[in-house]
């Protein structure tokens, strides 16, 4: 009798798991290879749930759009490009498993990702060892293409490692100049989250800013995974900071700006790229006008190309708009392909060409949809645009566009 | 002065959202002693269901008028989640060992959390979202309700938000009807005579098991009015914060002596106060916001070492 009913719950759960192993796989990939040609695929490494996800699905669906784009030009002759996507959750930890797994498959040429400076760091040596390029939209902390010494010392880590954007060695001394010079605020507060682009991104500008002659009143670290931060506005307050500046991402820096308007604290808060999202508008509230970001690049509406990607981006139906990184992840991807363009040219598979195709990337150049695409010898982009916005009736509104001397 | 008035008030403010949940899970405890861990995800139904009482009844209005509908709401959506949870996931382990309906708690938290993750605005297995709710995966603003949120108040140095004096007003409100509810009415004699001597409220014809869905529903109620509160203060919520704020309410709710409701409320004050003003006081390296959380935990550590059964509790024997 006993045993029976072993052998009963013992087949259902047999059973029950080979059902569920079957339906649903993590990532999902798009169009088949028409017959005759051969695959690559582009690899996209984003959080695409959890807070940060308006951005990684605006990643992922750029990178989309340029591989059905280049699918349909025939950019590659011989060759279709397939996309597969993982999520990595802005989690160190998931994004290294998401890219040991591409490390494991021969057929993927190229990976754009990560959004997270934090996760990139665990993700870089993984793609590295498997020779795969990794080209970034989003990092902006400097470490990753210059080593931990890249103020004294800068060295090249990771020859695989490429990014379209450019980093917070450029962007924080950026917001340091308009704050103080622009705006003539003397007297500013720190917070950061302790991750590494935010702590990275208040270092840079508070180096700057005391440069220029600027006070930093008071220098506070959140926890990212609070929602209260009462107890940090208390402390801040009595020192009277003119403005503060929060180095870290948007679901954190909504609520701060939110609850430091509502404790009587009436001075704007600047941020990094982290922050440039219209959810930060809904969640700081109405309280937001006033707030200021930097952002890397130039508007994408503000060039000619970028206007054209917006509209194919809108005609191909996404649910979820392009977001900060859009732009620079359709420029990653095409910066990817044209690589291939070169390497795969008589190639037999992917996985023989991926020394060849780190070196073709090392050497495009192109005009993509945020301007001149092309990589120095840190695999840097030579292009050091970066723009202000403000929130101006609950909406973000560029103010100046600038290239960071 | 007036620094160590501010953190105080931010320190009770903090401190009465901790203590209206640590009541839950006291009042759970002392009849049945389970710590029932999925309280802290009653909380956030709470919350989703103040949300989804203004998105759908009001649109989002923000007039007063709409706040107590929202609590009710809150109220109503946190209520049916506990008295679910007991009808099914506890009342069929009232026999078995103590570490199984434990364990179903840790369950029953990750399934909620995960089931308004998911289905929040759309029916499971389908796409439809016949209300137009925002998606739960990541935060979610909540609407800014006139008179309870907007300019804080200046009395002298210290800067009091209207959303603290809401939250302890209702920690106010809330606890004197829970004395009046306990002390003068048969079924809060019921919930005493049961946390006493089960088996003896049952010879004295006390029925069990209503009094076990009472508790459970009480402990709800104020779970919900939390959720309310949490969202006016920090005006946004997550289908996780049920997971933080829950294990600090039950910090405080051992404090203050588990199994005791006034020790609940106590411990839930001194807990948000200790952090309040570890934040401001500790010099250095080892204090600001991060380290809050590591003194709080401390208090916490000394007071069981000196006076295990917390602050109000009563000493129980071991039984021979």
């Amino acid at each position: 009798m006993h045993q029976r009913s072993i052998v009963k719950v013992g087949a259902s759960l047999l059973i029950a798991s080979l059902a569920l192993s079957a339906c649903g796989s993590r990532g999902s990939s798009t169009s088949s290879p028409s017959s005759g040609n051969k695959t690559a695929v582009i690899g996209i490494m984003a959080p695409l749930s959890g807070n940060l996800s308006a951005l990684g699905l605006g990643i992922q669906n750029s990178v989309m759009l340029a591989v059905s784009q280049a699918n349909a030009s025939n950019a590659i002759p011989g060759w279709t490009l397939k996309v597969e996507a993982k999520d990595d959750q802005g989690v160190p930890d998931v994004g290294k498993n998401a890219a040991t797994a591409f490390a494991g498959e021969p057929d993927v040429a190229g990976v754009v990702g990560n959004l997270n400076s934090s996760v990139s760091q665990s993700t870089q040596p993984v793609l590295a060892t498997a020779k795969i390029v990794q080209v970034s939209p989003a990092n902006t902390n400097p470490s990753l293409t210059q080593g931990a010494n890249y103020t004294t010392a800068p060295v090249r880590t990771y020859a695989t490692y490429f990014r379209t954007c450019t980093t917070d060695a450029v962007q924080g001394p950026f917001a340091a100049q308009y704050l103080y010079q622009t705006d003539h605020i003397t007297k500013v507060a720190t917070i950061n989250d302790k991750k590494t682009y935010g702590e990275g991104l208040v270092a840079a500008f508070t180096q700057e800013y005391k440069k220029l002659g600027g006070t930093i009143t008071d220098a506070e670290t959140i926890n990212p995974d609070e929602s209260n931060f009462q107890a940090v506005i208390a402390k801040m307050k009595p020192t009277a900071p003119d403005a503060l500046y929060y180095g870290g991402e948007y679901p954190q820096a909504g609520p701060l700006s939110q609850q430091m308007k509502a404790a009587g604290l009436n001075i704007p808060l600047m941020g990094g790229d982290g922050i440039y999202d219209p959810k930060y508008v809904a969640l700081a509230g109405t309280t937001a006008n006033g707030d200021l970001a930097t952002s890397v690049g130039a508007p994408t509406d503000s060039l000619a190309a970028g206007k054209k990607f917006l509209a194919d981006y809108a005609a191909a139906g996404y649910k979820d708009p392009a977001a900060a990184y859009g732009a620079y992840s359709f420029d990653a991807t095409n910066a990817i392909i044209n690589a291939l363009k070169v390497s795969l040219k008589g190639a037999a598979a992917v996985a023989s060409v991926r020394q060849a195709t780190i070196d073709a990337l090392g050497k495009v150049s192109f005009t993509g949809v945020t301007g001149p695409v092309a990589f120095d010898k840190f695999g840097d982009t030579t292009s050091r645009v970066l723009t202000v916005y403000k929130v101006a009736s609950l909406k973000w509104v560029p103010v100046v566009t600038k290239a960071f001397k | 002065m007036d620094t160590f008035i501010q953190q105080l008030v931010n320190g009770l403010s903090l401190g009465s959202l901790y203590a209206l949940i640590a009541v839950g899970y006291t009042v759970v405890y002392g009849i049945l002693q389970l710590i029932n861990f999925a309280h802290g995800e009653v909380f956030m139904i709470g919350a989703f269901g103040a949300l989804t009482t203004s998105l759908v009844l009001f649109n989002g209005n923000t007039a007063l008028w709409t706040l107590p509908v929202m609590i009710i709401g809150a109220v109503i959506a946190s209520v049916v989640t506990a008295v679910l949870m007991e009808r099914f996931a506890y009342r069929p382990l009232r026999h078995a060992p103590r570490l199984a309906p434990l364990i179903t708690a840790i369950g029953i938290s990750v399934f909620l959390q995960e089931l308004v993750r998911l289905n929040y605005n759309q029916v499971p297995f389908t796409n439809w979202n016949p209300f137009n709710l925002p998606d739960a995966k990541s935060l979610i603003p909540f609407p800014e309700i006139d008179v309870v949120t907007g300019p804080a108040f200046r009395v002298g140095g210290v800067t009091i938000q209207r959303e603290a004096i809401f939250t302890i007003g209702a920690l106010l409100v809330c606890s004197v009807l829970l004395w009046w509810f306990i002390n003068h009415t048969k079924m809060g004699h019921g919930m005493q005579a049961v946390s006493q001597d089960q088996d003896t409220a049952r010879l004295m014809g006390i029925d069990v098991d209503r009094v076990i869905v009472v508790a459970f529903a009480v402990g709800a109620a104020l779970a919900g009015v939390a959720g309310v509160a949490q969202g006016l203060q920090n005006h946004n919520i997550d289908f996780h914060m049920g997971f933080l704020a829950g294990l600090k309410a039950f910090i405080a709710a051992v404090l203050g002596g588990i199994g005791n409701v006034a020790g609940a409320v106590v411990g839930g004050l001194v807990l948000g106060v200790v952090e309040a003003m570890a934040t401001q006081y500790i010099p250095g390296q080892f204090g600001g916001s991060p380290w809050k959380d590591v003194w709080a935990f401390i208090l916490l550590i000394l007071v069981l070492v000196f006076r295990p059964q917390g602050l109000l509790g009563e000493k129980v024997a071991d039984r021979a």
